[in-house]
């Protein structure tokens, strides 16, 4: 299984929680941060990110950036 | 750790914060038609038509030529505009109380003509932008501003779908409706509108793409939910699929 | 000696169009201005240019907008109810500073009322027609002849400007027929469309946008004032008329289009009667040739107007003379147009002979 992680541009969150829904493995939540808006930005609270990129394809915000994350030596899957 | 960027804010997308309420899929939308441009590599023959709706807004966001049409007019303008520039990528982009309302006769004409556009068409089942007032597209029962005691057929006939009645044409080339409801329609929404694209590019002829989309606002649904509803209501009501295929 | 051909008032229109560079033709049919449609759709694809025939006026209109956006030379034609439909067109054509042709052929009103010619659309082609604070440049022209040359000026105008310019025909002069010649007429130091014209993204290193919405007060209140200022350069430098037998007239008619001929000659015939009769016709609509009535030969005592509409014109005499002289009226309404004969009976009751 792909690691990856998701990067949040915070101030164009609006909070709708889409991104939450999508994610399969439940890595995302609405914080308790407040941006420029007014809006609780996403953010990734734990480890598990996939890389899949539903969060970033149901996001209507273009919010979230997706990285895939691989080790320096070839790994064993 | 090597760390590789595998999803980014399209190029053809201008990096401001949209005026759309959260977790409206116009965003969506726009996202998908950007990334379509950017693929393709037509962004400067790009030419927009942004309607009257919510998204007559979409040039402040897609960064490409763009007319912003007459409530309803657009696949008129987008028409003669493709007429005098052959060579350019012309699409409208146009909400259900535009294209299946006021506009219904410039859609079925410039349809029938087999006009070499694309016609991106957001169903959301309401007038969005003048506050959720009952469009031709809204479900039997459906609660809106102007059927407050939802809509009954009796006064008000029956949701009218689009893709099939324009299948009913020969000239048009490709027909398809889409919806934007969860991850795994977007990215099939995605690749429905790249082959709209394709089919005006490679001379085929008239496309058009309905795509599904929810207005939490005006629904009264907070967005996770209105993909629901969108799923379990206006999914059976409007079946997605291809119409008309390009030969 | 330029070649002369034998047309028809709707053709000769039309074929000035194609003279000026017009390739471009978007119209749907509608009495007494459908030879211009049909001309057009057998001669542009002999050019290489577009004829479209819309499925209605407001979709013609709108295919003006979306072609005018590219910065071609591009026309419609109409009559009077198929105006009324273009008007929220039009309106949104002014709004976006898009140049284009606009031919009403007028016929009678209001509602379906005749097909047969009025002057009655006046006011909605001088005092814009859609809604919101712009004008069209209007021009009305009173032979074929004339039609032929103030079409091919209303192109160069229009590039101009950035403006909708129209021509106001009536079915009279739409369906007669007269021998015509089509000079060329170039003007220099027209804008040139790649500046702001879809298409050119490339060559201009950023996007066009063709648009007329201004949510924001102070940017709408901006767009309007340079709306007039261009408005008010019209004004300066695009007035026309014609004056005849004006230095010695007791009474002018004031009359423009087709009536202004039938009225030139009635001034003749009266003139062998010793009549001193003058004749004041304005070419341009808007802006208004105020200027010569506000400068009247002493001798004049009266005004005479003289239109097929129930008093339009009349409104922008009253205008320029205000309680100096007397102003009348003579309309003639249901489509026929008035005679040399009825003209000269209305001159003589006003003269008291």
């Amino acid at each position: 299984m792909a690691k990856g992680r998701v990067g949040v541009n915070e101030e164009r969150c609006k909070s709708c929680g889409l991104c939450v829904a999508a994610c399969p493995m439940k890595v995302l939540r609405i914080s308790d941060k407040i941006n420029s808006k007014g809006y609780r930005p996403v953010e990734q609270f734990k480890e598990g990110c996939i890389a899949c990129m539903m969060c970033a394809i149901t996001c209507p915000d273009v919010v979230l950036e997706v990285f895939r994350l691989e080790d320096d030596k070839a790994c064993n899957a | 750790m090597i760390e590789t960027k595998v999803f980014e804010k399209p190029k053809a997308m201008v990096d401001v914060t949209t005026h759309y309420c959260p977790g409206c899929t116009h965003g969506v939308a726009h996202r998908l038609v950007a990334e379509v441009i950017d693929e393709l590599g037509i962004q400067e023959r790009t030419v927009a038509v942004a309607p009257v709706g919510c998204s007559v807004f979409l040039y402040n966001y897609i960064d490409v030529d763009s007319y912003e049409a007459a409530h309803g007019r657009a696949p008129a303008v987008a028409s003669a505009c493709k007429r005098l520039l052959p060579d350019s990528v012309v699409f409208s982009y146009q909400g259900d109380g535009d294209l299946a309302s006021i506009g219904m006769a410039e859609i079925v004409h410039a349809a029938n003509r087999g006009e070499h556009i694309t016609v991106v068409f957001i169903n959301n089942a309401i007038y969005g932008m003048t506050g959720g007032q009952m469009a031709p597209t809204t479900l039997i029962g459906q609660k809106a501003t102007t059927c407050p005691l939802g809509r009954d057929p009796k006064l008000a006939g029956y949701p009218i779908r689009m893709c099939e009645m324009l299948a009913t044409l020969q000239a048009p080339a490709y027909i398809t409706r889409v919806s934007v409801a969860k991850p795994k329609y977007t990215i099939k929404a995605k690749e429905a509108l790249k082959k709209a694209f394709q089919t005006q590019i490679e001379g085929k002829g008239f496309s058009f793409v309905e795509i599904l989309s929810t207005c939490p606002t005006n629904w009264g649904l907070r967005p996770v939910d209105a993909t629901n509803w969108l799923e379990e209501h206006m999914m059976p009501e409007f079946p997605l699929g291809v119409f008309k295929t390009p030969e | 000696m330029a070649k002369r051909f034998l047309m028809k008032g709707n053709e000769a229109l039309a074929e000035a169009a194609i003279h000026a560079g017009c390739k471009y033709f978007f119209g749907y049919p509608i009495t007494p201005q459908n030879e211009i449609p049909e001309y057009m759709s057998k001669k542009l694809p002999e050019i290489g240019g577009v004829y479209l025939q819309a499925e209605s006026e407001l979709a013609a209109i709108n295919m003006i907008f979306g072609a005018a956006g590219t910065g071609k030379r591009v026309m419609t034609s109409s009559s009077s109810p198929g105006v009324s439909l273009m008007s929220e067109g039009i309106s949104y054509i002014a709004g976006a500073e898009l140049p284009c042709v606009l031919m009403n052929v007028m016929r009678g009103g209001p509602g379906l009322g005749g097909i047969l010619p009025s002057q009655s659309d006046y006011f909605q082609a001088t005092r814009g027609g859609g809604h919101g604070d712009y004008r069209l440049l209007v021009l009305a022209p009173s032979t074929v002849q004339e039609a032929v040359d103030l079409t091919m000026l209303a192109f160069n105008l229009a590039e101009k400007y950035r403006n909708p310019v129209m021509i106001l025909a009536d079915g009279f002069m739409g369906q007669m027929m007269e021998a015509v010649e089509f000079n060329e007429m170039h003007m220099d130091g027209l804008p040139d469309p790649a500046e702001w014209a879809v298409g050119y993204m490339k060559q201009r290193g950023r996007r066009a946008l063709v648009k007329s919405l201004y949510l924001d007060p102070e940017e709408l209140e901006a767009h309007n004032w340079k709306l007039q200022a261009k408005y008010a350069e019209m004004t300066k430098n695009e007035k026309r008329y014609e004056t005849y037998q004006f230095d010695d007239a007791e009474i002018l008619i004031a009359a423009y289009g087709t009536v202004a001929r039938i009225a030139r000659t009635a001034i003749n015939e009266l003139r062998s009667e010793g009549l001193k009769v003058g004749l004041f016709r304005p070419i341009s609509l808007f802006p208004f040739p105020y200027d010569p009535l506000e400068t009247l030969p002493k001798s004049v005592k009266q005004i005479l107007t003289v239109e097929m509409s129930c008093g339009q014109m009349i409104e922008d005499i009253r205008l320029a003379v205000g309680k100096e002289l007397p102003v009348a009226m003579y309309g003639r309404v249901g489509g026929m147009t008035p005679s040399v004969e009825e003209i000269k009976d209305q001159v003589r009751k006003a003269l008291g002979r």
